[in-house]
């Protein structure tokens, strides 16, 4: 099943285009990645996927919402279908660990204290924090911490569909591989479906099983890692030029 | 060697001679002896580089420079470079100056058209606040609708950040201007043995236009700021599009709770601040104009109507609402950079200052002609 279908879409900045008629495709349980040159609009592709910005022409279709005529109503449910991991975790500062993975709980949903408690042990030891740390402040903690809290809170609703902004970037490489095997782990797990803009190559390698490489205002490449060298772009054999030799 | 640049001019043939480095440092002092021979008419040019020591990529891009100027004013140059380091050096600028050299165009823009982007952009903010104030009102609509989703916690809070911990300050300040105002005014009163008019002036002036402005201008610079820049911070930090992935919306979360505690508490800030203000003006009368309180009261209870109290007290939640939705719409507009959370709390404060003026001239002119 399709779970993310972008058809056509195009996106303008005042007078500059960044995407001009992209197509891509995301099926239920892939691990999707978008990777491109910087400032070829990966994450604002992302962006306009869980909308946070508006595009100027095409259609993007996200678990069966159409988003370019959504209503709010539907737009409230789609919310609550998806998680998504902001590039700093974007935790919300007035708020401790454990009250920034419950606060989706506390405000959607009727369960008790104690079951949210439970629930956000559980997603706590899930992601591989300390049950010590729920008491943490964002500007407590280290950016390796902030990611994985970003996680947890990004899956507190148990979303069937994951968004990663640059999961590893800014990660050291231990963390970074630690992170990579976490999503593999959370997907086999929890049957996600995972989309994610990263520039890390071992990480690339490591946990993605598609990719769509946007260059020049188009998608240059969609398709397995192992066929990538195939697509003619300059990024793509600079990229992974040197690593297939 | 003391002379670090010898140029002889002999027959048609200029003759350059750069010694020791030529450098960053040393280019600007040859260039301006060099300009001076420019003028001249030869139609052959030696540079000679042969004894340059030190050669940097200025020191090379200047004398790329010069021998352009040259070729293209159809004079011969022929440059000469000893040590293969510096030739290098020349290459690798030639080169590079060769695959761009595209001059930085400086564009100049004319008089109307900086007019017209100025007036554009402002046009821009405007349309912007329209939106912002649109969906302020919908989400109004929206929660009062069914006022469980009023987020009373919030509200709660922000009453007591933004509004009672500025009751200290606000007294004081009112007191203050109680004391001074009454002070300046005794003066003056006391030369016509005017000094139970005391009375009148202060609780005219107080009750309708002081303890209203005063309290909103501290609101202003207090609480006005700080949800700019916080509201600022949480934009660039993306905490406000994590709310909008999550579905939160943080017009009813970050937005209303503000400004409903705002409109809420400013009216009970007023009032305190007319009790500070016409203390310290019955301290003064007290000491200066030998009014007994009791005298004070008296007086204030049989010249000063309520109505002057309820002018100063209804302008209240209209200033809150200037106040914090100035505020928090500034701290909206923050882009992806520190520097404009600054920009954004300043420009907050001074329109939020201004509007409160505006809207109080507005109140006067509408209570005069309603002859309240």
């Amino acid at each position: 099943m399709d779970l993310i279908k972008v058809r056509n879409v195009q996106t303008v900045f005042g007078n500059k285009i960044i995407h001009d008629g992209l197509n891509l495709t995301v099926s239920e349980g892939e691990i999707y990645g978008l990777l491109g040159p910087s400032g070829c609009g990966k994450t604002t592709l992302l962006r306009e996927m869980v909308l946070l910005q508006h595009f100027s022409g095409g259609s993007i279709e996200v678990l069966g919402y159409k988003l370019e005529n959504i209503k709010r109503k539907e737009a409230q449910q789609l919310r609550h279908q998806w998680g998504v991991l902001f590039q700093f975790g974007a935790l919300f500062s007035s708020l401790t660990l454990k009250e920034n993975i419950a606060l989706s709980l506390v405000e959607y949903t009727d369960l008790s204290k104690k079951m949210i408690d439970e629930i956000v042990a559980f997603k706590i030891n899930l992601v591989g924090l300390k049950p010590d740390d729920a008491s943490l402040y964002p500007s407590e903690m280290s950016g390796g911490m902030r990611k994985k809290a970003g996680l947890a809170r990004a899956l507190a609703m148990d979303p069937k569909l994951l968004f990663l902004d640059e999961p590893t970037s800014g990660l050291d490489p231990i963390s970074a591989r630690e992170f990579d095997a976490l999503i593999l782990k959370l997907r086999e797990m929890l049957g996600l479906t995972i989309v994610m803009v990263s520039h890390d190559l071992q990480s690339i390698y490591d946990t993605l099983d598609k990719v769509a490489i946007i260059d020049n205002k188009k998608i240059a490449y969609e398709g397995t890692l192992k066929e990538v060298t195939s697509a003619k772009s300059k990024f793509i054999e600079t990229f992974f030029g040197e690593s297939n030799e | 060697m003391s002379e670090k640049l010898l140029i002889t001019l002999q027959d048609d043939q200029l003759l350059v001679k750069f010694s020791q480095e030529l450098t960053l440092t040393t280019i600007t002092s040859a260039q301006t002896k060099i300009e001076k021979y420019k003028t001249k008419i030869f139609d052959k040019v030696v540079l000679d580089g042969t004894n340059i020591s030190y050669l940097d990529s200025a020191g090379a891009l200047f004398l790329y420079d010069l021998q352009q100027y040259f070729k293209n004013h159809n004079i011969s140059v022929s440059l000469l470079l000893q040590e293969s380091k510096q030739k290098q050096t020349f290459a690798f600028v030639e080169e590079n100056c060769r695959n761009a050299k595209v001059p930085f165009l400086e564009k100049k823009s004319s008089f109307l058209e900086e007019i017209g982007k100025l007036f554009y952009s402002n046009y821009r903010g405007f349309l912007s606040f329209l939106y912002f104030f649109g969906q302020l009102i919908v989400t109004h609509l929206d929660a009062f609708v069914s006022l469980r989703r009023l987020r009373f916690k919030e509200i709660a809070f922000e009453i007591n950040e933004s509004a009672l911990k500025a009751l200290g300050i606000i007294a004081l300040t009112s007191f203050l201007i109680g004391v001074v105002v009454a002070y300046q005014s005794a003066y003056q009163l006391k030369m016509y043995g005017a000094n139970i008019y005391i009375v009148d002036m202060l609780g005219l002036s107080i009750l309708r236009e002081l303890s209203p402005l005063i309290t909103a201008i501290i609101i202003a610079g207090r609480s006005g700021s700080a949800y700019a820049a916080q509201i600022g911070a949480m934009k660039i930090t993306q905490e406000i599009d994590a709310m909008e992935t999550m579905g939160f919306d943080p017009f009813a979360f970050l937005v209303l709770p503000r400004i409903i505690a705002l409109i809420v508490m400013m009216p009970i800030l007023i009032f305190v601040s007319d009790i500070m203000a016409m203390l310290g003006g019955m301290i003064i009368a007290h000491t200066d104009l030998n009014i007994s309180m009791q005298l004070f009261l008296d007086r204030f209870n049989e010249v000063i109507a309520a109505k002057h109290f309820f002018v100063g007290i209804v302008k209240g939640p209209f200033f809150a609402f200037l106040i914090a939705s100035i505020g928090i719409y500034r701290g909206l507009m923050v882009k992806d950079d520190t520097q404009s959370i600054g920009f954004n709390t300043t420009k907050s404060v001074v329109e939020s200052i201004f509007a409160v003026i505006i809207c109080d001239a507005v109140f006067s002119i509408a209570f005069t002609n309603l002859g309240i």
